[in-house]
């Protein structure tokens, strides 16, 4: 031990709060406890806030408890004791580090490119919306018709021997009561006041109270209006009024099948989550199933998208690639120029060009349509005097518009990084490429664009990928406009892919929705957005040889 | 150890976080009292937009003192509502009650988180049309309490009688001597909304329609009769009367400035246009037949998966289908009440009389799940006819085919 370490070691130690402890000390103690169990002032400040963080934890555990999301609650409580073995074993000091990252990557990366994975395998959408308990309460609900020309009966719930049952006053003025097992049978001594009973002998009438704490048991009793099925049953929706209704269509548990009862029509579960009869007619309210790969053979195979499928590729990859070319020499450039240090008033100039970054995209474009109106754009009022030039109706000017319109937004963006990275070339390197005789153009071709390439081409295939999934800028202009006219499918000249999934997968309104085949969709595209980036990558790994 | 305290820090904002998820972002600790609560008084959760929560708080406030319930509203944006609602319901954290349009229907019946409410006699108490609007398959699905309509908007300075016909409108405006004859909103994208009341007055309405009012998924809008009003649209379009560079804004815009007599629109351009002496009247007829708008029906859905079902039924049949509801909603969205009584009220305004009268003779736009297929195909081609852009009978029947293929899809 030389002396030199001992003095480094001396105010390291003294200058940690609450450890008056010699170095000697500490030294010895690391074999049996870490700082982990250094019960200092920081030790109870990491209780406190482990505590809170438990508490938070306990609550949500608790919320997802009350809302039966049983993997939220099995997540939360992982997550929670993770947390607390992190931080007080000795054994977990990277995990320290890692943690707060890993869960938050978990929650907001992984589980959601797994449920879109998931969806894209099932038929969740219009008519598959929900679980196949609620499709069948919903389609008995909706089967259920109230019998033609009956009358509405003023109603109380009641309770006999333990069971809940209805009274109501016929118009006759009778009592009638009866429960979902004894049809409706007159009462006699039974008190009436206002219209409602309010007594009945052998039954006690349940308040409103009581009436609401069992809500559900309310809702669903039917009492039969007489021993004949067929007269149907009386049901209640506010418990103030009862009416009499039939049941068009029967569910049998154990067969799991639904009847018709006026056509006798028998429907069983089919494996796209529909009740089908043998005629193939299936019942409207459906449910969320897995369908395998039929999502991706849909998206591939229906012969209607495959023509309009290829265009919109080919140009969705134009579209990217000028717009990243474009914005990136317009923004070194401008950079170039404005780097020049004989300008005057250069940070007016560069705050001025950064103004289109400022402005949100959703606004701009929008704005960008209305100036590029026919008739009443401000660029043909004013720049082609009153000229009715098509700017976003023709396929061709429209695709130019929108290039045009996203180099106005993306330049101020490239100028940036490409000023940046100006600002940064190491100044060595261009006096020894000055000594060594070389002009403006070979010092910047042979020494500023290869180091500046160096930095900035990660943000060009970042760039890349943003525009290739530009969807703001295409659905705020055009919308995918000017549609193809020979194509039976709404997409159009400017639809990119992005755009395209928005509008098969009818998230627009504009279709039935089908979120299965928009996820399929979406992995299609991620795929190819996820290869051109990786090789590009590769790509420029060469380029950093240059530095 | 002082370094592991950020650390620490970090997870605290993990636990928020993941709190916050642990309810698919909708207020999970909220949701948990409702159902707590529903022992005593019971307690209902009601989504409502901003201009109707003003209205729909006062009657939860009556409900509230009369019952003993709780009545919790949500403020959501009502262009959320929808598909909100339809991914909420399932996982049983939607509201019990929600307001919604008409329109909506078919799409909430599909996917069975709607559930049917007995109106009863209170039924005849509601303009027809908004409950025809609400009824599918013979089953009332909500409570009406708005219907609006588009109508003919005159500004009286310019043209002091009402047009009857398409010609005479056009006429008279140009008469008038305005830079427009008659403004209709119209766009790139076609607006069939709009223009459906040209369309139908050539006897080609979208879906053919039952006794009671009901749409069958058949179209009707191709034959002779669509050909007609696509011909006829071309030939507007051609004389520079209609125009796809008329958008919405344009259009309100020069009808403000008295650019021209007569503008087709509904009761939310009203409040552009002050200062303007204003007339409703009739959509003057294109072809031989009567000029229908749509109608849109507002009115309250409730969830099929209520917890309080009988509460939400309560609520809507004896408390917001009363006039002073009615009423209420009218004076927040300034369209006419659906309640007979609480319209006839209302009427007192001639500018809320014009538009009813107009509605009277409306029809409810379809909302059966097929119209969902109709609208991408049928306003594109719409404008490029007025455009020049295609030919109209060739471009008409491409329509309907296509739309055939996407309902067959």
């Amino acid at each position: 031990m030389s002396t030199p370490q001992s003095t480094l070691d001396g105010p390291v130690s003294t200058g940690a709060p609450g450890d008056g402890e010699p170095p000697a000390g500490r030294a010895r103690r690391g074999g049996d406890g870490s700082h982990a169990r250094n019960y200092s002032r920081g030790f109870f400040v990491k209780l406190a806030i482990i505590a809170l963080v438990d508490a938070l934890g306990v609550l949500g555990v608790m919320a997802a408890w009350g809302q039966s999301s049983y993997g939220i609650l099995a997540s939360m409580v992982a997550l929670l004791v993770a947390a607390n073995w992190v931080y007080f074993s000795k054994r977990a000091l990277p995990m320290k580090y890692i943690l707060p990252g890993l869960a938050f990557l978990l929650v907001y990366q992984v589980y959601v490119v797994v449920y879109t994975g998931f969806v894209a395998f099932t038929n969740y959408g219009d008519g598959h919306n929900s679980t196949k308990e609620q499709a069948i309460e919903a389609l008995l609900i909706q089967n259920e018709r109230r019998v033609e020309g009956s009358q509405a009966y003023p109603l109380t719930v009641v309770e006999v021997d333990g069971e809940l049952g209805f009274a109501i006053v016929t118009t006759d003025g009778d009592v009638q009561v009866g429960t979902a097992d004894s049809p409706l049978t007159t009462q006699d001594d039974a008190t009436v006041t206002d219209g409602r009973v309010s007594e009945v002998p052998g039954a006690s009438v349940l308040d409103r109270n009581a009436v609401l704490a069992q809500q559900d048991a309310v809702t669903t009793l039917r009492v039969p209006f007489s021993d004949d099925p067929e007269d149907g049953s009386i049901r209640t929706q506010d418990a103030r009024t009862g009416y009499v209704y039939t049941s068009t269509l029967e569910y049998d548990a154990q067969a799991d099948t639904m009847t018709d009862t006026t056509t006798g029509t028998v429907y069983t579960p089919n494996d796209h989550g529909q009740f089908e009869a043998e005629d193939g007619s299936t019942l409207a309210v459906g449910w969320r199933v897995v369908v395998g790969f039929e999502n991706f053979t849909t998206a591939f195979g229906d012969s209607r998208y495959a023509g309009p499928f290829v265009k919109i590729l080919i140009w969705t990859f134009a579209f990217a690639v000028i717009s990243v070319a474009s914005t990136f020499l317009l923004g070194l450039f401008l950079a170039m120029v404005f780097n020049d240090t004989r300008l005057r008033g250069r940070k007016i100039y560069r705050t001025l060009l950064i103004l289109p970054y400022a402005i949100p995209g959703f606004l701009a474009a929008l704005v960008w349509a209305g100036l590029l109106n026919r008739s009443y754009g401000f660029i043909n009022q004013v720049f082609f005097n009153g000229a009715a030039i098509p700017w976003l109706t023709d396929p061709w000017l429209a695709k130019v518009s929108v290039i045009g319109v996203n180099l106005w937004l993306g330049f101020p963006y490239m100028f940036l990084i490409c000023t940046g990275a100006l600002q940064s070339l190491p100044t060595d390197v261009l006096e020894a490429a000055k000594i060594d005789g070389a002009g403006k153009l070979r010092t910047w071709r042979s020494v500023i664009l290869p180091l500046l390439l160096v930095s900035t081409a990660p943000l060009l295939i970042s760039s890349f990928a943003f525009n290739f999934n530009n969807f703001t800028l295409i659905y705020m202009l055009t919308k995918g406009g000017p549609r193809f006219a020979d194509a039976s499918v709404p997409l159009g000249h400017t639809d990119i892919l992005i755009s395209m999934v928005y509008s098969v997968s009818g998230i627009d309104g504009t279709a039935p929705k089908n979120y299965g085949l928009a996820s399929a969709l979406s992995i299609v595209i991620f795929v190819i957005v996820a290869t051109i980036s990786a090789l590009a990558f590769r790509r420029t790994r060469s380029l950093e040889e240059i530095s | 150890m002082r370094r592991s305290i950020p650390l620490v820090a970090a997870t605290l904002g993990l636990a928020l976080t993941l709190a916050a998820c642990s309810g698919s972002g909708d207020e999970p600790a909220a949701d948990s009292t409702t159902t707590a609560a529903a022992a005593d008084g019971g307690s209902l959760t009601i989504w409502v937009d901003e201009t109707r929560q003003d209205a729909v708080a006062a009657a939860a406030a009556t409900f509230e003192k009369e019952t003993g319930a709780t009545v919790e509203l949500v403020l959501k944006n009502f262009g959320d509502i929808r598909a909100d609602f339809l991914a909420q319901v399932p996982t049983g954290e939607g509201p019990d009650i929600t307001v919604g349009a008409h329109d909506w229907l078919g799409e909430l019946t599909t996917n069975g988180v709607v559930a049917p409410i007995e109106l009863g006699d209170k039924a005849s108490e509601f303009e027809p049309v908004s409950i025809e609007a609400f009824t599918q398959d013979g089953q009332v699905y909500g409570l009406p309490y708005a219907v609006e309509n588009i109508a003919l908007i005159r500004n009286t300075a310019l043209a002091a009688t009402a047009p009857a016909t398409w010609d005479e409108a056009v006429a008279a405006g140009q008469a008038a001597g305005s830079k427009y004859p008659i403004l209709i909103q119209t766009g790139v994208e076609g607006d069939p909304y709009t223009y459906y009341p040209l369309q139908t007055s050539f006897g080609a309405p979208v879906f053919t329609q039952n006794d009671d009012g009901t749409y069958n998924p058949e179209l009707a809008l191709g034959g002779e009769n669509g050909n007609a009003f696509a011909t006829w649209l071309q030939a507007q379009g051609a004389a520079g009367v209609l125009s796809t560079d008329i958008t919405y804004d344009i259009a309100v815009d020069a009808f403000a400035k008295g650019e021209s007599p007569f503008i087709i629109g509904g009761p939310w351009m009203i409040d552009s246009f002050e200062g303007l002496d204003l007339a409703i009247d009739p959509i003057p007829a294109a072809g031989s037949q009567p000029a229908q708008p749509f109608v849109g029906v507002s009115g309250f859905y409730v969830s099929a998966q209520s917890k309080n079902a009988l509460l939400a039924n309560d609520f809507l049949v004896n408390y917001m289908a009363t006039e002073d509801a009615q009423l209420a909603l009218y004076e927040a969205g300034n369209r006419p009440p659906a309640l007979i009584a609480a319209a006839d009220s209302a009427a007192a305004d001639p500018i809320t009389d014009g538009f009813r009268k107009v509605g009277a003779a409306a029809v409810p736009m379809p909302s059966i799940p097929e119209m969902g297929s109709v609208w991408a195909f049928w306003g594109v081609t719409e404008a490029n006819i007025i455009s020049g852009a295609a030919e109209p009978v060739a471009a008409w029947e491409k329509m309907v085919t296509d739309i055939e293929g996407a309902l067959g899809s």
